[in-house]
Parts: structure tokens; C-alpha cells; sequence
């Protein structure tokens, strides 16, 4: 390390505890944040890397304590301010971001007002200057025709442009650090990829020293200097970035790059037998306006899409929020009425079925959702969840081989068999998208639509998950329809992949074809945002 | 003697049934049963809970009727028996007869003459004017200046019997519930002044007129006890006639969406823009007109009085469920696009199924809140309605008839001053029990004070 290196904040030692039961939270987090460099935090939830950048900033809720250490900004120990002083701390010296900017931005004030706000707190600027300084601001985050963004609400730009606002807040007052709190995981890919640009670029052009806190090994390889991996409260591993990504020395930091994508490997393409066919499938939803409520346009949130799922096959919908992805699964699942074109099944055509002739097909398609915790009713025990099924599609079973069968299906997705009698608040995420598989696989389907099933996941427990799937799919010959906003778990899992984008498919094709020589600018975006390890 | 069943008598032990029903059904669910714990561990639910059950216990021995065999008159033959006109309860019973000392008017609590003067005739046969000694107070008292000694060794000798029988039930619970880690002491304590309470009014009652008598001669206190049923009765008849409404309406409009919807929308945005107290005014007068066209309906009085009293309990029902359904239907719109309804769509389980596995389970926790905070507003809307003369039958006791009574007693001069008191002190303790109680079991059962709990 040369000595010009200007060390911004250090945190030393730091400690906390639970106030309640003296649970220790943080074990001793000591790292050095230096001018132009961004260190990066990273762990699953419930590791502590949030905790430590609230506790080190003092905004920790009253539930937990700081029982140790020093945070240092300049020569200036944090733990020994005044709680005013700290105030002036905050916003000055250290800025903050948080993951939601929608819920962070006040929705009544105007954009431009809420960062002239900031200026006008902790500046000595007045009147017109303010202004001319919010949009140099607002010019530098990269927001378009920042003058009149200037009168623009939050919920009339998007989410990236959102994000962008809230850093130039963060901004406003000339920080010296500036504390990213997984900035970019509410948006899509494509957006993920701008913001990080930009807040690699700020680091560079206003010298400032940022940590980075997020859960994602991409955003890491692409964004950060340094790393540091956190594990239950303590950090197990701190390296530079290229060393780390070239040789972990923990098996847990391992396991973590691990679940990036390998772009080597794909599912071979067995010869297919389609099993499910869309031609032209169109939902539509009505505008509705007027008193009357008459209806005067649709959303076209799927507009036209065909495609063919093989038996025993794995087709990943791949598209970013909006696209329509999962419209076009509750369509096939008939939760959602089609404007046009035909789902057929086996053959035999499904799309425009009522809830009675649907009854059959019930059973042989289910699906997955994306929120292990609100897919399953709280009031009802694992048991009666897994049996539900069974139960109302009437697979003919007694209640003493209804209860077999359950046991089987909880073994089956390495679960033991007493938890049936448990209700779903006892279970972390992981265990209960296994209960959710183990539901869909009661009525022993021939597909299954995965809604984002590891999206709420934390990314060792989802190479798991992915893991499972993919032996059922091998036992049972199930075939998939994966619908996903991750392009880095396809190369693993899928056959066949489809880009959406506005409803529309804008390219399929065999997932190596897809990622490896991809011809739709769409999917190139895509692709190219997506972190990967070998730069 | 001929056991009466009326109508609210049928309505009242029918709700208590379902009641237990429901706890015993809720008893079964983990969660819940967690979350009644929360509201029986604290030593305030504990305490109100009971105060509740008091008046319930009240409501309910007030509501076992029956008519008294009258015994044949003399001179007159016959196989038949006759039966009183005057329907009584077991609560009259318990209370020895204190609705039958009835003094000519108002006397003051402990008095033991009346309030106003009337012309008498002295010893001599001179035509005087004085306060006439009342007719059931104070008679046994030879010398008037003993009042106040008798009444203290009555009391000690009373609150003795009472502290007896205290220690007895409260025994019989220790020995049951020992090992409960609940603060049945809490309880306990309201059941002993409770207790003592009660046998203290019942014996003093005998002699001397506690709370004094009302314009018509009535003892306050039986007057107010009587209050008590009707009060219980009308908080939670209303409420579960509003109730099925709300749920039903609510629940379908949420899930069903589309034509349903705007039809429910519809009705409860026209109900709600009627002024409510008018709507009520004219719908009791309607029903009043159409009691006293049809006298032959009613063999006695008192059952004219119930049908009135249950019209009320109805139309205050049915024309408060708007709020309740508006809750409702927005949980329900929330609920129906969670991924367990979704899941239940795509195994193909039917809509009553779905409806009454998985939504309505999970809209419990608003019908429980707003079902206890509805209760004591209804007790409360009594009173105003009585007030403005819509109320219920000025025979049936109520606490609203009392304040309504109170009206021009206040404006006298001395002022009569115990009827009000009487009625607010009843109706105070439950308004405010119920009114705690709720807030701990909204504490308890709102998802949102239960994720504040678990992020401290």
C-alpha cells in the first residue's frame, strides 16, 4: 500500500449485541475505507453487514447495543460526538444510500425540492444558487434534461432515475464517505449495471471512499477494490478483488462465486416431444376511464408470444420486470384470461377453458411462486398445505396414505417428516420454497411453472433450491417453465431460453445459442449487465 | 311457575354457544392461541376480561325468565292456574326482591323518607304537610338517628359473608389454576370485590334503598342491574347482526371483484351518506307504528318491549356495517392476490373452499378488533337514542332511559342526582373494560404492533 493512500473512515473492533438477551450480533468488524476506493461488504442476510454500517453511523434501533470499538472519520472518533455533532456527521461527512429509493423520497415534494433541501440544511448556499447547484447535481448522476426533472415527482420517474436522485442527495453536501446499502437491488439488470457505473465513476472523479454493502457477487467483481466477506458477525475473509475472485482462501467464499454463472456449461438439448405449446398468446389488460368506466385501450402485457416446452425440459423466461413473464404464467396456469392465440397441452387445447374443465389439467400443471412466506396460508399446518392438492383435485387417497405421502414428499426434499405438523412462520425462506415444492409435487404434475423461485433467496441456499429442482426434473421427468429475471442460473438449469421484452418474445432459442451468441440487441444488453467472473 | 323464552333470551344464550364454539375452534391454532396468551399474560387483560364477564354473567341471569303461578282466586274453581303478567328473572330472584320495593317516588340513596312532601294525616287526624317515611326503607330502625350505626354493623356483617364466599370461589380456582403462569390474582381481585359487592347490595338492599329511588318509585340500583342486559345485549347483538353483513359482503366483493364489487361499493357508499341517527329514528318509529297496530302479535308487555328492543339491535346492525365491510373488502383484495390463494386457484380448489380456508382465516383479526371497539360505541349509541326518544321500550331498564330520566331531574332543585349516577357509574365501568380490552387484543392481533414487537 503506497502512503499517499488518504484513509477515510476506519472502523476498528467494531461490537454489538442484542440489548435483550447480550446475543452477540457483530464480533469485532474492523476494515479501512480509502479515498477513491470502493470497499465492498458482503454476505447472506442476517450476516451483519447492514447492522455494522447503522451501527458505525450510530442509527442502530434501540433493540441492539454498541458494546465496543471505534469508528474513526479523519481523526475524528464517531462514538465520542454528541449526538448533535453526529447529525452534522451524517449528510457532511457521511453519506448514506439505501436499496428502496421509492420509499426513501418523500412523494408530495417535487425531486428538485427534496435535494435543495438537503442543500439548504447543510450549506450556506441561498435562493437561485441552490437551484443551479441541484441540476449541475442532478447533470452529474447522469438524470436527462435535469432542469426539468427538477419539478418532477418521484413516482413520475423510474426506478433507476430514482436512485440516481438519491445519490445526488447524497451527494449535495460534498461527503467524504459515502455508505451504499445494496443500491441496486431493487432494479432490473440493465438499470443495476448503469447506477454502478455512475457510482464508480463518482468514486473516481470526486475521490470519495465508499462501502459497498450488498449480497451479490457480480455487483462486486464488476464495482469494488476491495472485499470483505461477512459470516454471522464477523468477517472471514478481506482481500483485494482479483486476488479474492482468483483464490478465496474460505470454503464459504467459495461457495459464494460459485453461485455466479458459468458460461462454459449447459444442460445438453435432448430431442423434444413438446408437451406444452403456445401459439400466439395474447393477454391483455383493459384501460378503463371516464365515469362510466369505459374501456378505452388494453395493456398489452403478453402480445403475441409462441413457444414449445419439451418433456423433461427446462425453458427459462428470462426478462426484466414489466415484460410480462409472469402474466404469461398465470395465464398457462388459466389464473389469467387470453386475448387470443391457444395453449395446448399434450396436444389438446387449454387456453380457453372454464374453471371446471380446467379441474384435469390442474393436476398435471402446478407452480412455484417467488415468496415462500406469502405462498403459504398462515393458519394452516405444513401438512394440510402439502395436501391441499390432493384433497380438492381428488387423487383418491385415505387420509392414512394421504399422511405416507407427505412424509415421502417432505424426505423427498430433505425435509424431515415431522414438520408437517408445524405451521409455516417457523421456517426460514429456503425450507419453505421446499415445502412449496414438495406442495406442487403432491399431485405429481408433468410441468411446473417456477415464478422467480430463488429470487427472495439467499444465493447459497438458492444454488440448493436450483440444485433440488434439477433432481426432481431427472427422477420424475418434469419439465419446467422458469421464469426469471437472473440470467446467471440459467447456463445451469435451462434447455431452452426466451427473452421477453414488452410482452414480447424477442428471441429464443437453446441456452448456449442464447448466451453465448446472442443476436437481439435486448438480449446483448441483458447479457452484457449480467456480473460475471472471468472480466 | 312457566318458564318464558323471548326472543333476545333465545338470541342470547345462542350467541354464548357460538361464542364458546369459536374460542374452542380458535384454541386449536397455534398462533392464535399465542396471541390470546399475549392478552391474558398482561394483569390489565386479566382484569378487564373479568369485568366483561361479570356483566355478561349479569346479562345472562337476567335473562332466564319466567313467569310466577298466581294462586287462584278465591271463589273461583278451577283446574287452570294463572300466571303473572310480571316476567321475572333469576337475577330478581338472587336480588330477594329488591324490583318489587317500590316507594311511591324519588328518595334519596339511604334515605328513609321520601323526597317530596305529600298531605298526611297526623296521629290527631290534623291534615298535614311533610316527607312521608318511605314504604321498605328503614322500618325495622326505631329511632331514625340509629341509621347510620345499623347501616355500619349491616355493612361489617355483610362485607364478612361477602369475604366468605370470595374466599371459597376464588379457593376453587386457586386449587384449579395454581400452576398457570397467567396473573389470575388480577382476576381474583375483581372477583373478591366483585363478590363482596354483591352480597353487601343484596343484604343492605333489604333495609334501605341504596342509590335512592327513581320518578316512579323503583330502586336506582335494581334500575341500573337491569341496564346491564340490556346494554350486553344490545353492544353484541348489533354487532353480530352487522357482522355476517360486513364479513359476507366484504369478503365477496374483495374476491370476486368485477360486478360484485361495484354493487357492494354502491350500497355502502349510499348507506353511509344517509345521516345514520335519522335513518335509525325513522326505521324504529316505523316498527313502533307496526308493534301497536298488531297488539294480538304479544300475549304480554314485556314481549313488546323485546320485539322493540331486538328492531333496534337490527337496524343499529344493519346500518353500521359499512366501515367493517370496507376493511374487509381491502384485506380481502390483498389477500387474493397472495401466493396461497394463487397456489389454491392452480390445485383447483374451489371458491367456497378457498374462501373459507384461506381468506376468511385471515380476516379474522379485523372482525375480532372491530367486534370488541363496535361493542362499547353500541352501548354508547343506546344512550343518545334513548336520549332522543327512539330508544328502547321505556319499561325494559336501560342505561340511555335513565340519562334520558336524568334530563329534568338535574334542573330540580335540590337536585336528584342519583339516577344519573347510577347509570353512569354501570355503563362507565363496562364502556371502559371493553374499551381496554380492545386495545389489547387489537395490540395483540394487529399484524402491524405485532412486526414492531418482533423488529425491538
Amino acid at each position: 500500500m503506497s502512503a499517499s493512500v488518504e484513509i477515510r473512515m476506519r472502523v476498528k473492533d467494531l461490537r454489538v449485541e442484542l440489548a435483550e438477551n447480550g446475543e452477540e450480533i457483530l464480533k469485532g468488524v474492523s476494515f479501512e475505507l480509502q479515498a477513491g476506493k470502493i470497499f465492498a461488504l458482503v454476505g447472506e442476510s442476517g450476516s451483519g453487514k447492514s447492522v455494522t454500517s447503522l451501527a458505525a453511523m450510530r442509527l442502530l434501533p434501540e433493540a441492539l447495543v454498541i458494546t465496543g470499538g471505534a469508528v474513526h472519520v479523519g481523526k475524528q472518533d464517531l462514538f465520542d460526538l454528541s449526538e448533535s455533532r453526529m447529525q452534522t456527521v451524517r449528510g457532511r461527512r457521511v453519506a448514506m444510500i439505501f436499496q428502496n429509493a421509492m420509499t426513501a423520497l418523500n412523494p408530495v415534494q417535487t425531486v428538485g425540492q427534496q435535494v435543495a433541501e438537503t442543500l439548504e440544511l447543510h450549506t450556506t448556499l441561498k435562493g437561485k444558487t441552490i437551484r443551479q447547484r441541484v441540476v449541475q447535481l442532478f447533470a452529474e448522476v447522469g438524470i436527462p434534461d435535469p432542469e426539468s426533472r427538477f419539478e418532477f415527482y418521484p413516482h413520475q420517474l423510474s426506478g433507476g432515475q430514482q436512485q440516481r436522485v438519491m445519490i445526488a442527495m447524497a451527494l449535495a453536501c460534498e461527503p467524504d464517505v459515502l455508505i451504499a446499502d445494496e443500491p441496486t437491488t431493487a432494479l432490473d439488470v440493465t438499470i443495476q449495471e448503469q447506477v454502478l457505473d455512475l457510482i464508480r465513476e463518482l468514486t473516481q472523479s470526486r475521490e470519495l471512499a465508499v462501502l459497498l454493502i450488498t449480497h451479490d457477487m457480480g455487483v462486486v467483481r464488476n464495482t469494488a477494490d476491495e472485499v470483505a466477506v461477512m459470516y454471522r458477525g464477523e468477517i472471514i475473509e478481506k482481500a483485494p478483488v482479483d486476488e479474492f475472485f482468483h483464490n478465496p482462501k474460505e470454503a464459504y467464499s467459495r461457495r459464494l462465486i460459485d453461485a455466479l454463472p458459468d458460461l462454459t456449461r449447459f444442460q445438453s438439448v435432448a430431442v423434444e416431444q413438446p408437451l406444452l405449446q403456445l401459439d400466439d398468446v395474447k393477454v391483455h389488460f383493459p384501460i378503463r376511464k371516464g365515469v362510466l368506466q369505459r374501456v378505452v385501450d388494453y395493456t398489452r402485457a403478453v402480445d403475441g408470444v409462441s413457444l414449445s416446452i419439451g418433456r423433461g425440459e427446462t425453458y427459462a423466461l428470462v426478462g426484466e420486470s414489466g415484460s410480462g413473464k409472469s402474466t404469461l404464467g398465470r395465464a398457462i396456469l388459466n389464473l389469467e384470461e387470453i386475448a387470443g392465440g391457444e395453449i395446448s397441452f399434450k396436444g389438446k387445447p387449454i387456453g380457453s377453458l372454464s374453471r371446471r374443465a380446467m379441474l384435469p389439467y390442474r393436476k398435471e400443471i402446478q407452480v412455484i411462486f417467488q415468496n415462500p412466506y406469502s405462498s403459504m396460508n398462515p393458519r394452516m399446518s405444513v401438512g394440510e398445505i402439502i395436501a391441499e392438492g390432493m384433497i380438492s383435485l381428488g387423487l383418491g387417497l385415505t387420509a392414512g396414505e394421504r399422511e405416507e405421502r407427505i412424509g415421502q414428499l417432505l424426505e423427498r426434499v430433505q425435509l424431515p417428516r415431522e414438520y408437517s405438523q408445524r405451521y409455516p412462520h417457523e421456517f426460514s425462506g429456503g425450507q419453505l420454497q421446499r415445502i412449496a415444492i414438495a406442495r406442487a409435487l403432491a399431485v405429481e404434475p408433468e410441468l411446473i411453472i417456477c415464478d422467480e423461485p430463488t429470487s427472495a433467496l439467499d444465493v447459497s441456499i438458492r444454488a440448493e433450491v436450483l440444485e433440488l429442482l434439477q433432481e426432481l426434473q431427472r427422477e420424475f421427468g418434469v419439465s419446467y417453465l422458469f421464469i426469471t429475471h437472473d440470467l446467471s442460473i440459467v447456463p445451469s438449469l435451462a434447455h431452452h431460453v426466451g427473452v421477453m421484452q414488452l410482452g414480447k418474445l424477442v428471441e429464443q432459442g437453446s441456452a448456449e445459442q442464447i448466451l453465448t451468441a446472442p443476436k437481439h440487441p435486448y438480449t446483448q444488453a441483458l447479457l452484457n449487465s449480467v456480473p460475471r467472473i472471468d472480466p | 311457575m312457566k318458564p318464558i323464552l323471548l326472543w333476545s333470551d333465545a338470541l342470547i344464550f345462542l350467541l354464548v354457544i357460538a361464542l364458546c364454539l369459536f374460542f374452542y375452534r380458535l384454541r386449536r391454532d397455534p398462533q392464535t392461541r399465542e396471541r390470546w396468551g399475549e392478552v391474558f399474560s398482561s394483569r390489565l387483560g386479566m382484569v378487564t376480561f373479568t369485568v366483561i364477564l361479570v356483566y355478561v354473567g349479569v346479562a345472562l341471569l337476567d335473562s332466564l325468565h319466567f313467569r310466577r303461578a298466581l294462586e287462584a282466586p278465591e271463589g273461583l274453581e278451577t283446574e287452570e292456574i294463572f300466571y303473572d303478567n310480571k316476567v321475572t328473572s333469576v337475577l330478581d330472584v338472587m336480588l330477594l326482591g329488591m324490583g318489587d320495593r317500590f316507594e311511591r317516588t324519588y328518595s334519596a340513596p339511604f334515605a328513609l323518607k321520601s323526597f317530596e312532601k305529600k298531605n298526611m294525616k297526623d296521629e290527631q287526624g290534623n291534615a298535614i304537610r311533610d316527607f312521608p317515611p318511605l314504604e321498605h326503607a328503614g322500618r325495622h330502625l326505631e329511632d331514625p338517628a340509629e341509621r347510620w350505626p345499623d347501616v355500619a354493623a349491616r355493612s361489617l356483617t355483610a362485607l364478612l359473608w361477602g369475604v366468605l364466599a370470595a374466599a371459597v370461589i376464588i379457593g376453587l380456582q386457586w386449587l384449579a389454576l395454581r400452576r398457570s403462569t397467567n396473573p389470575w390474582y388480577a382476576s381474583w381481585g375483581v372477583q373478591a370485590v366483585v363478590i363482596c359487592l354483591f352480597v353487601w347490595m343484596v343484604n343492605i338492599s333489604r333495609y334501605y334503598h341504596i342509590l335512592g329511588t327513581d320518578l316512579g318509585g323503583t330502586d336506582v340500583m335494581y334500575q341500573s342491574l337491569k341496564g346491564v342486559r340490556t346494554g350486553v345485549l344490545l353492544g353484541t347483538l348489533s354487532t353480530l347482526i352487522m357482522l355476517p353483513i360486513a364479513v359476507t359482503l366484504g369478503v365477496m366483493a374483495g374476491y370476486f371483484k368485477g360486478w360484485v364489487d361495484d354493487v357492494v361499493q354502491y350500497l355502502y357508499t349510499t348507506l353511509s351518506s344517509i345521516p345514520g341517527i335519522l335513518l335509525i329514528a325513522a326505521s324504529v318509529l316505523l316498527f313502533q307504528v307496526y308493534i301497536d297496530l298488531n297488539p294480538d302479535f304479544f300475549s304480554i308487555g314485556m314481549e313488546k318491549a323485546d320485539a322493540r328492543f331486538i328492531a333496534l339491535c337490527f337496524i343499529l346492525g344493519v346500518t353500521s356495517w359499512s366501515t367493517l365491510c370496507r376493511l374487509i373488502r381491502a384485506e380481502t383484495l390483498k389477500i387474493s392476490q397472495l401466493g396461497y390463494v394463487q397456489a389454491a386457484h392452480a390445485f383447483g380448489v374451489s371458491h367456497s373452499r378457498i374462501l373459507g380456508r384461506h381468506v376468511l382465516p385471515n380476516v379474522v383479526h379485523i372482525i375480532l378488533i372491530t367486534f370488541v371497539l363496535d361493542f362499547s360505541a353500541l352501548v354508547l349509541a343506546e344512550a343518545v337514542l334513548s336520549y332522543i326518544g327512539v330508544g328502547i321500550d321505556p319499561s325494559m331498564g336501560s342505561w340511555g332511559n335513565m340519562i334520558n330520566g336524568a334530563r329534568s331531574e338535574l334542573s330540580r332543585e335540590p337536585t336528584v342526582w342519583w339516577t344519573l349516577t347510577g347509570a353512569f357509574f354501570f355503563m362507565f365501568a363496562l364502556v371502559l373494560a371493553a374499551n381496554l380490552f380492545s386495545d389489547l387484543v387489537r395490540d395483540a392481533f394487529d399484524p402491524r404492533t405485532s412486526m414492531r414487537r418482533s423488529e425491538a
